[in-house]
Order: structure tokens, then C-alpha cells, then sequence
């Protein structure tokens, strides 16, 4: 019956899609696309500059001004590097969850973020399960949003620390981020593309600097439609055929709490896409081997390539703070600065 | 009891065969006279309304309507969602039943048409096809028809079980009643917050197939075929797919007894109109992919479309304000429709007056069986509607009538601007 639709006879000019108005603050970053190459060279640049900064000089930098972690999910890296980052920097840091505050009494996002600001919060950084909740909470506060993380839809940290830590490995000492940045270099992002904001992330970000991004893992958890994302990024459901190609090998985690009664076998799922000792050996040996945690051993990667010469996972965390540190930094003084970072 | 004269106007009733300039004299609630312009015999002593320059035509009907009554006061009252219709132009609109409690007995059915609720505009109640509206046990159709309810409907929720809606098709054809579905397979789009598609995956939301929707319609037309001898009507309320059209264009052609509606955002929005994540684009049906809504829109210059119709769905500001995921879906309408209709069916896409008129009118009264409404006949209900047709206006949400303020046309661009609307002979609406 669908062959019966009638096919479209006339050009039609139709109502134009808006332009986003956001971000409403320019210390927020919501999206990755919130940084051009400049303000990401600027940024990377800082990290640079702060993770070698004295702490005594940089505990200054932002001492007592506020800002407020708040988490509807649980975390350990990106709660405690953000943590962290901020006090590194002199702010103080008040952390409200979503257990242990009036969120479990039915408070709305908005109302949160309105009594945070009230507190005297000068920036939020908001981990939520729901994807776009950091543009709802920047629209109702005002103030500068950093996601942290929104469900299934974006963290962009993660994506400037994964770039930091893979530049540190096939550009050390490039200091400008350009579009050919990254030319020729390919990074497969495998697993559980489907609900993964570090994969979305990446995949806005990576093409952006000339690194080409294969996709890789089956249907149910990597539909189709994730390769209409933009120039650069390209589907292999082949796992070694990619290895094969790759730079970087970003392994995912298979989320079960997002995987929403889809069925998945396991057994058939390590023998396809699990990142073993073998595989790396014999397909990329050069790669980097990243994971933006938490890992689970055994299941996407074997315990030996976690821990093995080629596994810059650590390093990632590492990364985190100095990232996490320049973004806090810029939420703070971005306004000050007069403008997009 | 007053009567009316509306003088010097241009007059478009596309059901009685009329386009030209014509005064008509309205009196005790119906059309009494239709004359050349200054030839009424009878106008002595009635109120005047100088529509000179004006078009004036039978008062829009919209089949689709949630006025929240009982129950969700806080978002639309009767009397809030009549003010709004009659500023958008509608003399008449039919009540969904999703209210608190659902509308499934005789009793709500009159108390949303009592005079208390201080309507302006005419209100048709469409009941509940089944108890509750949960899709298991029909109600009594019979009943329900007296007590005035114009059609059955568990619209917000589909009437998902075959045997249930074999049902509910044959005994609303024995009660005389159309069935109006809201075709959505929920085993599809269980967590699902808008379309399907690339801006789904870009933005990391659940998504609903558009074989959520035509799967119903093409379940829902294979089994009025099966009943064909009952005459019973399917209505598809909202289409929203290309090929649930194509079914209903299908059924047609096989002569079954198949109509639907499309709302204004359908054929004017695509999902891409989420943007990021704004509620006011949220809706069930979804806004579609871009290739869904131009087969709305050439389903609706085809003929294919019986009606337009609004899916007016008001929620209050802080329902809106909150994660897209966890936003009510629905938009209100009322006081758009006829802007965004002449703007863009009507100007750009060449959408003839009379059927545009028609498709706001005269369909939708054919379609429930609203006799004496959808034309200004001598004999006709007194319900008519006088706007300047270029005018061109800006709509602003927060000056509307309508207690909600939900809608992603803020700030558009409007052509024809509603100066009044007469239900039943008495002004329901007058512009400032």
C-alpha cells in the first residue's frame, strides 16, 4: 500500500527551521559544536597552561567564586575530575544529586537551577539522564551550563579530553587546532553507538579536525541513520576490518541501563567486537586504545589490552581535570572576556 | 430576539454555490435572508455589522479539539477554549474526551454542553469509544449519541485490539456515530518522544516510527472492509505519515467510508522544528520528516484531506517547562489555524479560497453529521465568521484567549485577521 503514495509534483517554499538561539550565556557548553577551532585550540592551550600552573598560583585563579555540580545520575570520573578541577582552581563547589536533596521531592530542573542560582551558584555543571536538559536548565537560569553529560545525546568534556589524550599520541606539540589536524588519522568508536553521548560527541567533534570516524557494532545497537551525522563519519560493522584502518580504537560500553528491553546476546557480542590482545596485535598495533569508562572487563575489551602498552584510558581521566579546569575557567570569565570563547 | 445584519461583505459559501458580494440577515439564531448588496427586505431595526471590504463565510469547525473539562481547568476551561475558537474564527469545535474524569457516560457528555460552562461557540462532545478510554469494554454508544456526544474517540491512547475495534466500528455504525482514531501502535513507541529519523538519533531521543501510525490505519481500514454493509465511518484523526495517507487514499479508491484530518503543524513543521529540544514542537503524532509533510501538503491540495483540524491541546506553562522527554505532548491551535491557513494553503501554495473555506468548514460539518452548520444557507445555523483576508498580523501566544500559552507559532506571520465571529446569531468574538 505505501507504493501508493503519490510522489511530491511542485517545489514547494515552505516555513524555514530557526536558527538555535543557544548558548544563551557564552561561558556555557552545552554542545561540543559550542567551540570553533579557535576556541578549542584556546582551550587545550589552557589546559596546557594550568595543568603546569603551581597550585598555590592557580587556586587564585577563581578563588571563592561559586559553582554547583549537579547530578541526576551517578558518576565517579566526570563528578570527581570536575570536582576537583574546580576547587583546583580556588572556587567552591557544592555537589546537589538527585538522591539526598529536594529532587526526590518532585522539584523541577528549573526550580533546582533557580535556587542554586539564588544560593549564589555562578555556574552549573548538570549531569541528567534526559537528553537536552543543560539547554532547558541555561534558558531558565541564565547562567553558564556545563554539560556533563545529557542521556543519550552529548558530553562534550569527554570529547576535549579524548582529543587531548589522542593528540598527545599522533600530534605531540601541535598547539593550533586546524581542519587537517587530524588528517588521516581514523578512529572507530565500537560498541553501544546507539545510546552513547561520548560517541555523539566525538562524532561531531573528530571530522571537524579532518579524523575520519568509523562506527562499528551491530544493528540493534548502531542503527543506520547514525551515519547521516555528518561528512567524516561512516559505518564498518566489520570490527577487525576496522581495527584494520584505525588509529584509535575507542571501545564503549553496552549500556544496560539505557538498553530499554532490547535484547542482546552476550556471547555473540564478545566474539564480534571484543578488543582482545590478539586482535590488537594483529590488526593495530600502532592504535590507542581509549575508553571513556567505566570499563567493564572481559565484555567490550579484555582485561590485558585495559591494562596492556596500548590502553591510554588512564591517561584520559588524567586528561579530564586539565579539560574540566580550562572549561570551568571559562565558564567563569567567559563574559568577562566579552564573548564566545 | 435580535437580529443581525452583516452588511456589505464578501461572501464565500463553497457548499450553497456562492462567491460574490452579499448582505445577509441573520435572526433568532439562523440565516434568515441573503440578498444583493443593500437589498435585504427585512433588515429594519437589526444590529449592523459593516463587513465592507470584509469576506464573510460560515463559521470554521474544528473536529479536534482537548478543552480540558473536567478536570484540567488549570490548562483550558469550556469557557477559555470557546474564547480562543471564536477568536480564531471556529463557531463550533468538537471535545475530545481525554478529561479527568474521561468523558465515557452520558452524564459528562451534557455537562460539557450545559450552559454553565459558559461556552461562546457551539460544543460537540465526542465520547469515549470504550470504559475509561483504556481500550477494553465499549461504551453505549446509543447513550452516548443522545445525550449529544457526535462521535467516539479514545483519542490520546489508539484502540489497539483488533476484536475492540471491530467492535467499536460496528456498533458506532449501528448508533449512527463516526469512530475517530488516533492511530498510533504504543507497542512502537513505548519511551519515544518525537519522530524517528536522523534528528531522533542526532539528539539522542527515542523516537517513534511512522509505522507506529500506519500500521493502525492500514489494521483499522482492512477492518471497516470487512464490515462494509454497516456503512460504518473510520475518521483518522491527525495524520501525520505519508503512508497512512496513502492507505486512506487507497481505501477511498475502494470506496470504503475512510476520512481523515491533518492539523496545521503537520503539514507545516518537520521534526527538525525540535531544534533543541523545544517542548512547544512536542506532539502526538510527532512533526514528521520533511518528505511526511510535503505529502500532507499534497494531500491536502489533491483533495485527499477531509479537514483541517487543530489537535488544540493546551497545557499550562510549567507542564511545558521541563525536560522534552518528560513534556505533555500537544500544542494549542485554535487561534492560528485560519492565519497559518491563508498564509501558507491559501497565499503560497495556491490552495483556492472556496476549498480552503470548505476544508475549515463545510468537510468537517459533513464529516460528524453537523446538520444545519458549514454553510450559510437560508434555514443554516447563524454561524459565521468576517475577516479581513489580507490583512497580514503577527501572532503573539501571550495575547491570545486560549489559558495556554504552548505553541511553536509565537511571533509568526498570519494573513487574514478574524474581525468577528457570530455563533447562533449572536457575536462571539470582536476584534479590538
Amino acid at each position: 500500500m505505501n507504493s501508493a503514495a503519490t510522489p511530491v509534483r511542485r517545489q514547494l517554499r515552505v516555513p524555514a527551521v530557526p536558527p538555535s538561539p543557544f548558548p544563551f550565556n557564552p561561558g556555557s557548553l552545552l554542545s561540543i559544536l559550542d567551540l570553533g577551532l579557535e576556541g578549542l585550540t584556546r582551550l587545550l592551550a589552557r589546559a596546557t597552561a594550568l595543568e603546569s600552573m603551581d597550585p598555590l598560583v592557580r587556586d587564585r585563579l577563581l578563588a571563592k567564586r561559586r559553582v554547583a555540580l549537579l547530578f541526576y545520575e551517578s558518576s565517579t570520573r566526570t563528578r570527581t575530575s570536575f570536582e576537583l578541577a574546580a576547587k583546583g582552581l580556588g572556587a567552591d563547589t557544592t555537589l546537589v544529586s538527585s538522591l539526598s536533596s529536594s529532587i526526590e521531592k518532585g522539584e523541577s530542573l528549573k526550580d533546582t537551577g533557580l535556587t542554586l542560582r539564588a544560593l549564589g551558584a555562578e555556574a552549573i555543571i548538570l549531569r541528567h539522564s534526559s537528553s537536552g536538559a543543560p539547554w532547558l536548565l541555561e534558558k531558565e537560569t541564565g547562567l553558564p551550563v556545563l554539560n556533563a553529560g545529557d542521556g543519550m545525546h552529548e558530553h562534550p568534556t569527554q570529547a576535549l579530553l579524548d582529543l587531548r589524550t589522542i593528540l598527545a599520541h599522533l600530534r605531540p606539540g601541535v598547539e593550533t587546532i586546524a581542519a587537517d589536524t587530524l588528517a588521516g588519522v581514523t578512529v572507530t568508536i565500537t560498541g553501544d553507538i546507539l545510546h552513547s553521548r561520548v560517541a555523539r560527541s566525538n562524532m561531531l567533534l573528530l571530522p571537524r579536525l579532518g579524523a575520519r570516524v568509523l562506527l562499528c557494532g551491530p544493528k540493534a545497537l548502531l542503527p543506520e541513520v547514525a551515519a547521516a551525522t555528518g561528512p567524516g563519519v561512516a559505518i564498518e560493522r566489520d570490527f577487525e576490518a576496522a581495527l584494520r584502518q584505525s588509529q584509535v580504537a575507542m571501545m564503549l560500553r553496552i549500556q544496560a541501563e539505557r538498553l530499554a528491553g532490547l535484547q542482546l546476546d552476550l556471547e555473540e557480542y564478545k566474539t564480534a567486537y571484543q578488543l582482545t590482545g590478539q586482535r590488537l596485535a594483529a590488526l593495530a598495533p600502532q592504535a590507542v586504545v581509549l575508553h571513556p569508562g567505566p570499563i567493564i572487563r572481559g565484555l567490550e575489551l579484555t582485561a590485558g589490552v585495559a591494562d596492556g602498552p596500548q590502553s591510554a584510558i588512564l591517561e584520559q581521566v588524567k586528561n579530564g581535570v586539565a579539560i574540566r579546569m580550562a572549561v570551568v575557567e571559562r565558564a567563569l570569565t567567559a563574559s568577562e572576556q566579552g564573548g564566545r570563547a | 430576539m435580535t437580529a443581525l445584519v452583516i452588511r456589505g461583505g464578501h461572501l464565500i459559501d463553497p457548499a450553497a454555490g456562492v462567491d460574490g458580494p452579499k448582505d445577509l440577515l441573520l435572526k433568532d439564531g439562523r440565516v434568515a435572508e441573503i440578498a444583493a448588496p443593500g437589498k435585504l427586505k427585512t433588515a429594519n431595526g437589526a444590529e449592523v455589522i459593516d463587513a465592507s471590504g470584509l469576506t464573510v463565510a460560515p463559521g470554521l469547525i474544528d473536529i479536534h479539539v482537548h478543552l480540558r473539562e473536567p478536570g484540567q481547568g488549570y490548562k483550558e476551561t469550556i469557557a477559555t477554549g470557546t474564547a480562543a475558537a471564536a477568536a480564531g474564527g471556529f463557531t463550533s469545535v468538537a471535545a475530545m474526551p481525554n478529561t479527568t474524569p474521561v468523558n465515557d457516560s452520558p452524564e459528562i457528555t451534557r455537562w460539557m454542553q450545559a450552559p454553565e460552562r459558559g461556552a461562546v461557540v457551539r460544543v460537540f462532545p465526542i465520547a469515549a469509544a470504550t470504559r475509561g478510554s483504556k481500550g477494553d469494554a465499549i461504551n453505549d454508544f446509543a447513550a452516548l449519541k443522545a445525550a449529544g456526544a457526535v462521535a467516539v474517540s479514545d483519542d490520546g491512547k489508539p484502540i489497539l485490539k483488533d476484536s475492540i475495534m471491530r467492535e467499536t466500528l460496528a456498533a458506532a455504525a449501528r448508533a449512527g456515530l463516526s469512530v475517530i482514531q488516533h492511530a498510533e501502535d504504543t507497542r512502537m513507541t513505548e519511551g519515544a518522544s518525537m519522530n524517528l529519523g536522523p534528528m531522533s538519533f542526532k539528539l539522542g531521543l527515542r523516537g517513534m516510527p511512522p509505522e507506529a501510525e500506519s500500521s493502525i490505519v492500514e489494521r483499522d481500514i482492512r477492518l471497516i472492509s470487512e464490515l462494509r454493509e454497516s456503512r460504518a465511518h473510520l475518521h483518522v484523526a491527525h495524520t501525520s505519515t505519508a503512508a497512512a495517507l496513502a492507505a486512506v487514499r487507497q481505501a477511498r479508491r475502494n470506496g470504503l467510508r475512510v476520512t481523515c484530518e491533518v492539523a496545521p503543524h503537520h503539514f507545516l513543521l518537520t521534526d527538525e522544528h525540535v531544534g533543541m529540544y523545544s517542548t512547544h514542537a512536542k506532539m502526538c503524532p510527532p512533526l514528521r520528516s520533511a518528505a511526511d509533510r510535503d505529502a500532507m501538503i499534497e494531500a491536502i491540495l489533491d483533495g485527499v484531506v477531509d479537514a483541517i483540524a487543530t489537535d488544540h491541546a493546551p497545557h499550562a506553562v510549567h507542564e511545558k517547562e521541563v525536560e522534552f522527554e518528560r513534556a505533555p505532548n500537544g500544542i494549542i491551535g485554535l487561534e492560528t489555524a485560519l492565519g497559518l491557513c491563508l498564509r501558507w494553503l491559501h497565499k503560497e501554495w495556491r490552495l483556492p479560497l472556496g476549498r480552503l473555506m470548505s476544508l475549515l468548514s463545510a468537510q468537517p460539518a459533513a464529516l460528524l453529521g453537523l446538520k444545519g452548520r458549514g454553510t450559510l444557507a437560508v434555514g443554516s445555523f447563524a454561524d459565521v465568521v468576517v475577516f479581513d483576508l489580507n490583512a497580514e498580523w503577527t501572532y503573539r501566544a501571550r495575547e491570545g484567549k486560549s489559558k495556554s500559552r504552548n505553541t511553536p507559532f509565537d511571533g509568526w506571520a498570519m494573513q487574514g485577521k478574524v474581525h468577528w465571529t457570530v455563533s447562533e446569531g449572536r457575536v462571539a468574538y470582536k476584534a479590538d
